[in-house]
C-alpha cells in the first residue's frame, strides 16, 4: 500500500534537495555550479535549520568535493555531492577512483553543456562524457522522477551485489529550475526505505582494518576492473528489484526504460530525460490521428540494458535515436551507436536514424519532434534512411 | 480556453515576472491544478527584456519546452511593445494584458492588430499606491484572474496571502499592500 504523499509544486532542484533531506546523509561535500547550485543551497538551509544531521563541507572546487566525498565514504559514512558540467569535468580523475574503490556515493547531476563556448544550459555532454567512469547513470524526465531516482539510487549504490557510485541526472534549467507538480513521500517512509548505512568494510573499523587505494599493477589491476564490470552487470537486476520495492511505497513504476505507447508502434523515438515528456505529447497527438507511433525513454544508461532495449524496439519498423550531445565520432551520437550495436545479433533490423539535438539548451518543441516522426514515415516509404545523422534545427 | 492554459510573461529583469509565474503555479497547484512555471533563463540583468511561462491544466503536463502559442500574454512593461514581438504565436482568440495607462482601444491601435483581445491595467500606478514601489507583478496577476478562468479569485487571494506571508515574514504591510494591489487590478482592468 502506497504511503500518503504530500502534493507540492517545486523545481527539480528543490525536489532533489528534499530527497537529500529525507535521506539525511552523514556527509555532503560540494562546490556550487550553475544549474546545480540551489540543490546544495536548499540543502545547506536544512543543515543550518537542524533538519538533518549531515556534516556539510563547502570545499574549494569540484575536484575537492569529489575527493572529500570519497574520503568520507571510505571512512564509513553515507556521503553525497552534486554537480553539473564543468564541475563534473573537474571531478574526472576522482570519478574513476570512486568506482574502483566501490564507494556507494550518490551524486545528483544537473545536466549542462560543457564549455566552450561557455554555455549554462542543458545538454548531456557532461554525463555522456563520463559513461566510461564506472558510475551507474540514471536519467529523469521530470522533477518527480529526479526525486524518485535519488531515493532509489541510495539503495542501488549500497546493495552488496553492486557497491558502485550512482549519478542521478536531470535536465539543467528545464526540470531543475521549472516548477511542476510532484508528490513527496513522508520523511519516515524514505528513512525506512533507505535504512541505515552499514558498510561491511570501512577505514574507521579498527576491528577489521583495510587498506584503501593501494597500487595495483599487472597482477591485479585487471581483476579490479573485471569485478567492477561484474558489479555493473549485477546492478541491472538490483535496479529492477529496488524499483519494485519503491513502487510499493510510492505507487510509481520504474524500470530500465519507459515504453510509451509502443505496443503496436511502427515508428519510435528513443530520447532521454525532459525531451521524452515533450515527445509523449507528440505521440498522443499523432495517435489521435491514427498514426502508430511510440516513444522509448531510457532511464538507465549504465549498466546499458542492451538486450532489453532490443527486445522493446525490435517490433518497430523505423527508429529515431536522439542524442543531446555531440561526440564528434561522425558515426553518430552515444545512444545511437550503443543501441545500433546492440541490434547486431538481432534478426530484426529496423531502419535507424540519429538526431543530434538540443545542444546548449536549444529549445526542442513538439514541432521538431513531429518533424522527426514525419522523417521516419518518409524513410519507411522509401525503405531506406538517406541521411544517417541529422543535426536537428541547425543553421548551416 | 482549451484544457491546457499557456501563458507567456514579458517583463524586464527585476519586475517580478519569474516570481509571478512561480506564485501563479503554486496557487493553481494548491487549487488542484497541474502546473508548470518557469522563466527563460538567459543573461539575467536588471532591466533586460525577459520571458517567463506558465502551463496550467487539469491533467498531468509532460511537455518540457517553452510556450510557443500562448493563450495569454502578460506584458509587465509597456516599453517592450514594439522592441519585442509580444504577440508572437499568440492564439487568434488569445488575450494580451498590458500594464499601461493607455485604454485597451489605444493599446490595440498601438499593437496594430485586431486578431486578439486586448486588456489594459495601470499595474505600475496601482503598485506604487498600494506597495509604495513599482513592482507590477502582483497587480498583473489580479488582472489575469479577472479575465481568465483559473481559480476563484477569493481562493487565489487566500493562497497568495499564505505564500506572501512566508516570503515577507513579519512585514504585514507589504503582504496586505500586494493583496490590495491585486484586488484593485482585478476591479480596474479594462478589456477592449
Amino acid at each position: 500500500m502506497a504511503a500518503e504523499q504530500k502534493r507540492v509544486a517545486m523545481t527539480g532542484n528543490e525536489a532533489v534537495a528534499h530527497g537529500m533531506r529525507q535521506i539525511d546523509p552523514d556527509v555532503v561535500a560540494a562546490y556550487p555550479i550553475t544549474p546545480q547550485t540551489d540543490i546544495v543551497q536548499f540543502f545547506a538551509s536544512f543543515v543550518s535549520n537542524g533538519q538533518v544531521k549531515t556534516e556539510l563541507a563547502t570545499v574549494e572546487s569540484e575536484h575537492s568535493a569529489m575527493s572529500a566525498t570519497v574520503g568520507a565514504s571510505m571512512a564509513g559514512a553515507r556521503a553525497m555531492t552534486a554537480t553539473s558540467s564543468q564541475g563534473l569535468a573537474l571531478m574526472w580523475e576522482i570519478l574513476h577512483i570512486t568506482s574502483s574503490y566501490r564507494a556507494p556515493i550518490v551524486m545528483p547531476v544537473v545536466n549542462r553543456a560543457l564549455s566552450g563556448p561557455i554555455n549554462i544550459h542543458c545538454d548531456h555532454s557532461d554525463t555522456m562524457g563520463s559513461l566510461t567512469t564506472g558510475w551507474i547513470q540514471i536519467y529523469a524526465e521530470s522533477a518527480q522522477e529526479a526525486y524518485d531516482n535519488l531515493i532509489q539510487a541510495v539503495r542501488i549504490a549500497e546493495h552488496p551485489d553492486v557497491l558502485l557510485p550512482v549519478m542521478v541526472c536531470q535536465d539543467g534549467f528545464i526540470t531543475s529550475h521549472g516548477i511542476e507538480n510532484l508528490n513527496l513521500l513522508p520523511d519516515e517512509v524514505v528513512k525506512e526505505f533507505v535504512g541505515e548505512y552499514k558498510p561491511e568494510h570501512y577505514l574507521l573499523n579498527l576491528e577489521n582494518p583495510i587498506t584503501v587505494g593501494p597500487l595495483a599493477l599487472q597482477d591485479s589491476y585487471t581483476e579490479v576492473k573485471y569485478q567492477q564490470a561484474k558489479a555493473m552487470e549485477n546492478a541491472k537486476q538490483v535496479i529492477l528489484d529496488i524499483a519494485a520495492e519503491y513502487e510499493k511505497i510510492s505507487g510509481r513504476k520504474y524500470g530500465l526504460f519507459e515504453a510509451y505507447k509502443m505496443e503496436d508502434a511502427e515508428r519510435a523515438i528513443v530520447v532521454l530525460s525532459s525531451t521524452a515528456g515533450t515527445a509523449k505529447a507528440v505521440v498522443d497527438n499523432l495517435r489521435a490521428k491514427g498514426e502508430k507511433v511510440g516513444l522509448l525513454k531510457p532511464r538507465v544508461l549504465r549498466p546499458f540494458p542492451a538486450k532489453e532495449l532490443v527486445d522493446a524496439l525490435s517490433s518497430v519498423q523505423a527508429i529515431a535515436i536522439m542524442d543531446r550531445a555531440e561526440t564528434f565520432s561522425t558515426a553518430g551520437g552515444q545512444l545511437f551507436v550503443e543501441i545500433r550495436s546492440a541490434f547486431y545479433e538481432s534478426d530484426k533490423r529496423p531502419l535507424m536514424k540519429n538526431y543530434i539535438f538540443g545542444l546548449g539548451g536549444r529549445d526542442t518543441t513538439t514541432r521538431e519532434i513531429s518533424r522527426v516522426y514525419a522523417d521516419l514515415a518518409a524513410a519507411l516509404e522509401k525503405g531506406r534512411v538517406d541521411e544517417l545523422i541529422t543535426h536537428l534545427d541547425v543553421r548551416e | 480556453m482549451s484544457n491546457l492554459l499557456e501563458i507567456r510573461w514579458h517583463a524586464r529583469g527585476g519586475q517580478g515576472a519569474k516570481t509571478a509565474s512561480t506564485l501563479l503555479a503554486e496557487s493553481s497547484m494548491a487549487a488542484g491544478k497541474y502546473v508548470q512555471g518557469f522563466p527563460e533563463y538567459g543573461p539575467e540583468r536588471m532591466g533586460a527584456p525577459i520571458k517567463a511561462y506558465n502551463r496550467i491544466g487539469d491533467a498531468p503536463i509532460t511537455i518540457h519546452s517553452n510556450v510557443e502559442s500562448p493563450d495569454v500574454v502578460m506584458v509587465l512593461d509597456p516599453t517592450l511593445v514594439g522592441p519585442v514581438d509580444v504577440t508572437e504565436g499568440l492564439k487568434p482568440d488569445g488575450i494580451i494584458i498590458i500594464n499601461t495607462t493607455l485604454s485597451p482601444e489605444e493599446a490595440k491601435q498601438k499593437l496594430g492588430s485586431d486578431e486578439f483581445k486586448v486588456a489594459t491595467v495601470d499595474a505600475s500606478g496601482i503598485s506604487t499606491e498600494c506597495i509604495g514601489r513599482d513592482i507590477p507583478n502582483t497587480p498583473m496577476m489580479g488582472a489575469l484572474l479577472k479575465l481568465v478562468e483559473i481559480l476563484p479569485f477569493d481562493e487565489f487571494l487566500a493562497r497568495m496571502r499564505e505564500d506572501l506571508s512566508v516570503k515577507f515574514r513579519g512585514r504585514e504591510n507589504i503582504v496586505e499592500g500586494n493583496i490590495e494591489a491585486m484586488r484593485r487590478a482585478f476591479e480596474e482592468v479594462k478589456l477592449a
